[in-house]
């Protein structure tokens, strides 16, 4: 199970308190009926799924309820650092940048799946 | 090749047993092949099968950076049916059921297929719409899937708990009686063996660092961990790891790899005749001919490419497991493991042309998978020969995430979330 540090509460806790919310810092159109169909595609469907530095949300579902961001390295599941909502994209050393920082997106319906055999 | 027989069997009894071939050749890497399939899983090497055996071409490899099964292929609980929800899942998966039923004689492989019907549990008021609906769909396919009543099932799968105060009561079920398992590492050495006999390549411990394309775009082979080799097509049929390989050709995918586990207990007597899923508690279970039950987990939350999942996910299978089966309270596991699977968001899987020329991907089939590879392998090879889908495989498009044709069979159901 994963610790994970809330830049709120400032505190590391168990994964169980948390919900993971997906990729980072995609950007949602503000005006979303405009977009092209290409531009839907990439905002909903498409991921990078890096193996390696991930940049993604989370949320601290049962404990203050807020959504923040994490760098975390999905071949370790180590966390690098956790930041607030809102905050910009920190580029780290190792990684050259590739786009902008954005503003991450406030708030989508947490997902959850299960294993279909 | 050599054939394998109970005439043979006996031979080499009689001469030490010294006189069995190797299943498949280590060849070295070739400078180039008309086709090159990366990801030597079930998939894959259906694919360089089917590729040689129905569309001639025999001037294929196949390579994989670790050994030949040792994916999701390997790591697998081994379930197949067919009960898919929507026409176009029909299709694709009843395809494979139908070729999973000659597939031992026509590989010359015993793969163990085992049609000991697949039960899917029903829990509460949803369920018994959801998976009531799944019958009526699946029959309109000419599928066969019937419901039971509790009492019905529990004849059919005596362990089964049906008591009316179960903390996860059993208020009917569905029974896909073609459904069942099969052997996973015999279905990749299977396809490997009958692929290397019929001249395809298997080269293991060769990792594909990069996608080579002209000026133009078209592909030109593949950079590996052992030199560069060409290729004039390139088909992707890697797992969890489709969106690294896609991303060397510059194709960004609608992909997500997540962490699955499964586990095994220590083998006992023969206790369990079939295959019971529940995918409102989560839990999915059957007895492999060794004797171990052999119990699938759910997903991480998170991505990872880690091959470990927390523990407290295979904890809760566990829970459910004891709630539904208390004969199974005592039992010890042995053994569990973790797999990378690829999600995509309409949970159908991808078999189709990319923007790339020569370039072809087989993926997205996430958690479900392992009974699809004979069809998948079938008409993804029709794909790659003939440059344009099989009509089974037609629907599964890259593009349908633009167009918006998706095949929800995640809104449908067939999985609980
Ligand atoms: C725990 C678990 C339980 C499951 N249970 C079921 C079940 O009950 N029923 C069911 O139908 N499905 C099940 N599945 C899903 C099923 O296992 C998969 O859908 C299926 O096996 C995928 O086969 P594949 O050949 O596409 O992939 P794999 O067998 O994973 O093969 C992909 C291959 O690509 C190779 N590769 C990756 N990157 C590279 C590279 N850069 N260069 C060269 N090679 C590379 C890998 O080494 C690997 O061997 C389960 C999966 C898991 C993990
Ligand atoms: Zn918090």
């Amino acid at each position: 199970m994963l610790l994970i540090r809330c830049p709120y509460c400032e505190e590391e806790l168990p994964e169980l308190e948390f919900r993971n919310a997906g990729e980072a810092h995609v950007v949602r159109s503000s005006h979303l009926a405009d977009v092209s169909d290409q531009d839907f595609e990439e905002f909903f469907f498409i991921r990078t799924n890096p193996k390696g530095i991930i940049y993604e949300r989370w949320r601290h579902i049962h404990g203050c309820a807020r959504f923040f961001n994490a760098v975390r390295d999905t071949v370790s599941d180590k966390f690098l650092m956790t930041y607030k909502a809102g905050e910009p994209k920190p580029l780290l050393v190792s990684e050259p940048a590739k786009t902008a920082p954005a503003k991450p997106k406030a708030a989508a319906k947490p997902r959850s799946r299960k294993g279909d055999a | 090749m050599r054939k394998y027989s109970a005439f043979a069997i006996a031979r080499e009894a009689m001469r030490g047993h010294k006189g069995w071939e190797q299943q498949w050749r280590s060849p070295e890497p070739k400078a180039s092949y008309d086709v090159i399939i990366v990801g030597a899983g079930g998939h894959g090497l259906a694919t360089a099968y089917y590729l040689a055996k129905e569309h001639g071409i025999t001037n294929v490899a196949v390579l994989d950076k670790g050994w030949l099964g040792g994916g999701n292929t390997g790591r697998n609980t081994t379930i197949i049916r067919s009960n898919y929800l929507y026409d176009e899942s029909a299709g694709i998966y009843d395809h494979a059921l139908k070729l999973w039923d000659g597939l031992s004689q026509d590989l010359n492989y015993n793969v163990m297929y085992s049609p000991r019907g697949v039960m899917m549990l029903a829990h509460n008021v949803h369920d018994v719409q959801v998976l009531k609906r799944h019958v009526h769909a699946n029959r309109l396919n000419g599928i066969d899937n019937e419901w039971l009543t509790p009492e019905e099932a529990k004849e059919f799968c005596p362990p089964l708990n049906i008591s009316r105060n179960a903390r996860y009561p059993v208020v009917g079920a569905t029974l896909q009686r073609r459904g069942g398992t099969a052997r996973h590492d015999a279905v990749a050495w299977g396809y490997a063996r009958g692929a290397d006999a019929r001249g395809v390549d298997i080269i293991q411990n060769c990792e594909v660092t990069g996608i080579r394309r002209s000026p133009e775009g078209h592909v030109l082979g593949v950079e590996t961990s052992r030199g560069f080799i060409g290729a004039k097509k390139v088909g992707v049929v890697a797992a969890g790891h489709t969106s690294v390989l896609m991303e060397m050709a510059g194709v960004r995918m609608p992909l997500e790899s997540y962490p699955l586990q499964a586990l095994v207990s220590e083998p006992i007597k023969p206790i369990f005749p079939c295959v019971v899923m529940s995918n409102t508690v989560h839990a999915y279970i059957s007895q492999s001919d060794k004797g171990e039950l052999v119990i699938g987990a759910g997903t991480d939350q998170y991505t990872s490419y880690s091959q470990t999942g927390g523990l407290h996910i295979i904890n809760h299978t566990l829970d459910a497991i004891c709630e539904m089966f208390p004969i199974f309270t005592r039992m010890k596991m042995l053994r569990s493991w973790g797999g990378i699977v690829d999600v995509t968001p309409d949970r159908s899987p991808i078999l189709a042309k990319t923007p790339v020329k020569g370039l072809y991907v087989n993926c997205g089939w996430g958690t479900g998978g392992f009974k699809a590879t004979p069809g998948s392998g079938n008409v993804f090879a029709h794909t790659i020969a003939r440059d344009e889908p099989h009509p089974i495989n037609a629907p599964f498009t890259l593009e349908r995430f633009r167009t918006g044709r998706l095949i929800d069979e995640a809104a449908a159901a067939a999985v609980a979330h």
